[in-house]
């Protein structure tokens, strides 16, 4: 079993938050934008961004990096926060979300931020895209891995079972998915709108090697990355367990905070609380 | 009658020679291998080819994985679903995220004859037209199909590249000349134009032979890329001969048609008739039998002819 520091563990534990305030500024500044899926996502985008993947700001294109493919592309401002503090582009970008002439369109576009592999939004693309890109990587025997990371609501898109078939079937050891399993989407609790339980059974019934994990907890979230490198003879997938609006007291569980943007009000209060939680990891 | 030969073989074969000079081309099927005819690339380079079964939509998501790490990925499967069902796929993968992606539509306009309307593909240039970023050429032959495959693999972006399941009529040798995004000119002629996509350029020049019967002269054009199109050739056509007839195998609507109607319209408006399939679905049938019952016919590219000249005055 794979050994992390304490020390970084409250470091990438505390940038998680740092992110989750990140987020609440953009969203708040632009008035629009997915707050619920961002702040649930947190942990494990930060843990991949700064920890995990081989990536490097200032070579954004160098071919030997992994891949991450942010399937649910509505996490953006997530993304974006951790590109920025990455280094991939400049920290004062980020207020410029969704206005004209901004790099940083509503949903992340390949074309426009450095660091962003592939364009996203619309879902369930993720799986079937991480196929071709594992394909590539084993076809030129070049050993960069492939991570993308989905939610449960785009788990109800047929096509990320199509992805599914084809990841096992060509046995893809160097791809990992991980499930952002926050159990709400737009229009309710995941279990009422199109249930996916039992989700471990049925991806273990694709063929995929699968665990789970609680997707806040960051020594759980970057000892079960390291550990799955062990597996190599077939997909991977962490479901990781996590709370929709994490962090933020009215928004954790809510369905109406999916895609709505916080008044002046609800910000403050937001970013009391995001800021209360992240002064609990002491430098 | 002219010599017939297999289109879908020649793009086979094209495929794997091609294949053969570029080794990032790597080469994806939905289960149809033995109808796109991509089995001999799969025999020959069995590492470089992924049969996905029926699932066009992932099939296309693999091969914008594969075009983001750099190979070349032609996606296969009939011309219907690559464009309607994976088409979600396509403009937000492919087209809008710009990845070189070759989206090879078989079995295109009605020539999966017997299979029935639910084979045959009369609306996929419309859908596809309207992506900003996606190129589309439609091979005339099976000489021009082989000569587009290492055109469209060099092409820098996105391709739609359609192509018959049909034997169709041999018109170029070897030294037929292309160019993506240029039409070619095959007859000179002063009286009109008849510009033809696929199959139809063949009718176009049969046409053009008995209308020559009647004294007119026709001009005919062969526009193998309907998009970008080759607007020049098209204004200087619509200006010199002051009429228009065009000729595909597709839907009226949205096709070669309306995208030069909408052109010239706006630029050198002349009287045009559009030859295509009426906003309607066909049968089964014999192809070229089926040509001829669903408009797009020799004599429905002459009695169109004959129309838009009597509106030229």
């Amino acid at each position: 079993m794979s050994w992390h520091s304490e020390e970084i563990i409250r470091e990438l534990s505390k940038l998680a938050w740092t992110l989750r305030i990140d987020v609440v500024d953009m969203i708040h500044a632009v008035g629009s934008g997915h707050p619920g899926g961002s702040l649930s996502a947190a942990e494990l985008v930060t843990a991949l961004i700064f920890h995990h993947l081989n990536i490097d700001p200032k070579k954004p294109q160098m071919p030997e990096r992994d891949r991450f493919l942010l399937s649910k592309g509505h996490a953006a401002p997530l993304l974006y926060a951790a590109l920025a503090r990455r280094g991939f582009f400049p920290m004062e970008e980020l207020k410029t979300l969704r206005q004209l002439d901004s790099h940083l369109q509503g949903h992340p576009d390949r074309l426009k931020t450095p660091g962003v592999e592939m364009t996203s939004g619309v879902l369930g693309h993720g799986v079937a895209i991480g196929v071709g890109l594992a394909l590539a990587s084993r076809l030129d025997g070049a050993g960069w891995r492939v991570y993308v990371l989905i939610g449960d609501g785009e788990s109800q898109a047929g096509v990320i079972w199509e992805g599914a078939l084809m990841a096992s079937k060509y046995k893809l050891g160097n791809l990992t998915v991980i499930l952002d399993f926050n159990g709400v989407q737009l229009d309710g609790p995941v279990e009422e709108i199109m249930p996916i339980e039992p989700v471990t059974d049925k991806w273990r019934s694709f063929g995929w090697y699968v665990t789970e994990i609680d997707g806040h907890n960051m020594k759980e979230v970057l000892r079960e990355l390291d550990d799955l490198e062990n597996v190599c003879n077939k997909p991977k997938i962490i479901v990781a367990h996590t709370v929709k609006g994490k962090g933020v007291s009215y928004m954790e569980g809510q369905s109406v905070w999916h895609g709505r943007a916080p008044n002046d009000e609800e910000y403050k209060l937001a970013v009391k609380e995001l800021s209360e939680r992240k002064s609990l990891w002491k430098d | 009658m002219e010599r017939l030969e297999s289109m879908r073989v020649a793009y086979g074969k094209a495929l794997l020679d091609y294949g053969t000079v570029n080794q990032d081309i790597v080469v994806l099927d939905a289960d149809i291998s033995a109808s796109s005819q991509t089995h001999y690339f799969a025999k020959r380079f069995p590492e470089r080819f992924f049969n996905l079964g029926v699932a066009e939509a992932g099939m296309i998501d693999v091969a914008v994985g594969l075009a983001l790490a750099g190979k070349i990925p032609f996606a296969n499967t009939f011309a219907f679903l690559i464009s309607l069902r994976a088409a979600e796929q396509i403009r937000t993968c492919v087209a809008y995220a710009r990845t070189n992606v070759k989206l090879a539509a078989a079995y295109s306009g009605l020539s999966d004859s017997r299979d029935g309307p639910s084979h045959h593909s009369i609306c996929d240039l419309a859908v596809m037209r309207a992506m900003p970023n996606i190129t589309v050429v439609v091979a005339t032959d099976a000489v021009e199909v082989q000569k587009m495959v290492p055109l469209v693999a060099e092409w820098d972006g996105p391709v739609y590249l359609r192509i018959s399941r049909a034997e169709v009529p041999v018109l170029f040798n070897k030294n037929h000349d292309i160019v993506i995004g240029k039409g070619v000119l095959l007859r000179e002629g002063s009286d009109t134009t008849l510009i033809g996509t696929g199959v139809m350029v063949s009718r176009c020049l049969e046409a053009a032979d008995l209308l020559k019967n009647e004294g007119i002269n026709a001009r005919v054009i062969e526009v193998h890329t309907i998009k970008p199109p080759d607007h020049e050739l098209i204004y200087s056509a619509a200006k010199e001969t002051g009429c228009i007839v065009t000729a595909e195998e597709h839907s009226i609507i949205g096709g070669l048609g309306e995208s030069v109607a909408g052109f010239l319209t706006e630029t050198c408006p002349v009287p045009l008739k559009r030859v295509g399939i009426a906003d309607t679905f066909a049968e089964s049938g014999p192809y070229f039998e089926l040509l001829d019952r669903y408009g797009m016919g020799v004599n429905d590219i002459i009695c169109a002819t004959k129309n838009v000249m009597k509106q030229k005055g």
